[in-house]
């Protein structure tokens, strides 16, 4: 039933674009956009060179640096903008000043500051997932149900205790979600913070294959590798909201 | 006897965009240790705010509350409140909300609390079931067994099954009489349900439509398991009725 239900259609929806892809490059005669084919034997070679697994892991390791430095810091601070009322007065209109400014628009800064190495993709990556993370994280603190916090002000619980018991597990489910909505925004920007980094990296293998060579196959390769991966990522972050804690909050 | 709860003129007004609106004006009652004492009234009279108050969630204008001959400045755990829409949380187990607000006690002491509540209101074999997972009775047994658990002296009811379909909420009246028969509690109960009113308490006070202001107060002189049918039973129902300007009609 779920393989009937649940892959079969996008399996069936993706095949029909590829083939869609494939007889639209024959019939075009085009010699620069490949074909499936040679997308496939160029992520062959890079696989085969071995620096395939090198710019998948360098891309990972800054998208989850970035972001981890991200969840750590906007965590703690959208369950402080939602609990102090004064904080979030004081905090809010600068981060929807920073908020819309794309990541892109920091990269000749981010130069400046970090340089050209892992530091300025990760600082980035860093600054796309803050603010959404931040800001579900304050909503979800905002929109608690007053009579959870009227209870355990009954129960005499205050505190360290009120935000161990009552705020954080309250709010979770919309963190989570904010965690999943970052994740995603962090690894597409994961292309344009790695167009100032050195050698390595998916958004590189993407620059340097149009650079080097107009390889149109290996930047192919490059999109569709960034695509599968952020797929997988989606799923990962998604299982957290299967867990029995935070699933009531969620569709029944 | 002895009285456990003492409500001295109180007063209470709030500022409106509509000017200034009396909630309620000059309130004066007791209730004894262990007695049940329902408050009825037309809606919106105030008797929820009333509730509020001597529960220590707000603060009167004017007048005292006296719980154990201490005003009341705050809520306590002496007394917890149980409300229509219910404050069980959903993030926890039934068992961990049984356990909720025992933080002092040591682990084993807590979880033999919560069995020993979770048996006498008849939740065993869901002490690992989510809120999300049962039905509104049992989430209503969740919240009285939590209140038990805590060693609550005194249970403010607000309109507890209100929220409930007519047979569960018929069922759990007769549960919360067999439940609270075992215990010795001190019961404030506001209900639009004159009929609950009558099964249940000791005494029903009256209230006015607002500002509140107690309109008359009656003993409930029959003796438990009450007979809703009897013929005096139907007879105090249609005089508080009267009271509150609805004519049943019936012979009386």
């Amino acid at each position: 039933m779920v393989l009937k239900t649940k892959i079969l259609p996008p399996v069936a929806l993706v095949s029909f674009l590829i083939a869609l892809w494939w007889t639209a490059v024959a019939a075009s005669g085009t010699i620069i956009i490949p074909s499936p084919w040679k997308v496939v034997l160029g992520i062959a070679e890079l696989a085969q060179q071995g620096t395939l697994l090198e710019h998948v892991a360098a891309s990972l390791f800054r998208v989850g640096t970035g972001y981890l430095l991200a969840a750590a810091l906007a965590i703690p601070l959208g369950i402080l903008m939602g609990s102090f009322n004064g904080l979030f007065v004081a905090l809010n209109p600068l981060t929807q000043i920073l908020r819309p400014i794309s990541p892109i628009a920091w990269i000749p800064l981010a130069i400046i500051w970090f340089g050209v190495g892992n530091l300025a993709p990760i600082f980035l990556i860093f600054l796309s997932s803050f603010f959404p993370m931040a800001l579900e994280t304050t909503a979800g603190v905002h929109t608690i149900e007053r009579q959870y916090i009227r209870a355990a002000e009954n129960f005499g619980v205050s505190g360290l205790a009120l935000f161990r018991q009552v705020v954080i597990p309250a709010a979770l489910p919309q963190i989570i979600v904010g965690m999943r909505i970052s994740l995603g925004v962090a690894w597409l920007v994961v292309v344009a913070a790695e167009m100032i980094a050195l050698r390595s990296g998916l958004g590189y293998l993407i620059i340097d294959s149009r650079n080097a060579g107009n390889r149109y196959d290996l930047v192919v390769a490059g999109m569709l590798i960034i695509g599968v991966i952020g797929l997988l990522l989606d799923i990962a972050v998604r299982r957290l909201e299967r867990l029995k804690e935070v699933r009531w909050k969620y569709a029944r | 006897m002895h009285a456990k709860i003492t409500v001295r003129d109180l007063w209470k007004a709030y500022q409106t965009s509509d000017g200034r609106l009396s909630v309620i004006e000059g309130v004066d009652f007791e209730a004894a240790e262990g007695e049940f004492v329902a408050l009825v009234g037309p809606s919106g009279c105030g008797k929820t705010t009333l509730l509020n108050h001597i529960a220590g969630f707000e603060k009167p204008d004017r007048g005292e509350i006296l719980v154990d001959d201490q005003p009341v400045t705050q809520p306590s755990k002496n007394g917890i409140v149980i409300s229509q829409q219910g404050s069980v949380f959903p993030w926890l187990t039934v068992r961990r909300n049984l356990t909720f607000g025992l933080n002092s006690l040591p682990r084993d002491e807590k979880r033999r609390l919560a069995d020993h509540y979770a048996e006498l209101v008849g939740l065993q074999g869901f002490e690992e079931a989510f809120p999300y997972q049962i039905s509104g009775g049992m989430l209503k047994r969740v919240e009285l067994a939590r209140a038990l658990a805590a060693k609550s002296e005194i249970l403010y009811m607000d309109e507890p099954l209100a929220a409930l379909d007519a047979l569960t909420r018929f069922r759990m009246r007769l549960e919360l009489q067999r439940i609270l028969g075992s215990e010795q509690h001190t019961v404030l109960l506001v209900t639009h349900d004159v009929e609950e009113a009558v099964h249940l308490a000791d005494r029903v006070l009256i209230l006015t439509a607002r500002p509140a202001k107690i309109r008359s107060i009656l003993k409930v002189p029959f003796p438990h398991p009450r007979n809703v049918a009897s013929r005096e039973f139907v007879e105090l129902k249609q005089k508080i009725l009267r009271e509150l300007g609805v004519d049943a009609g019936g012979d009386s």
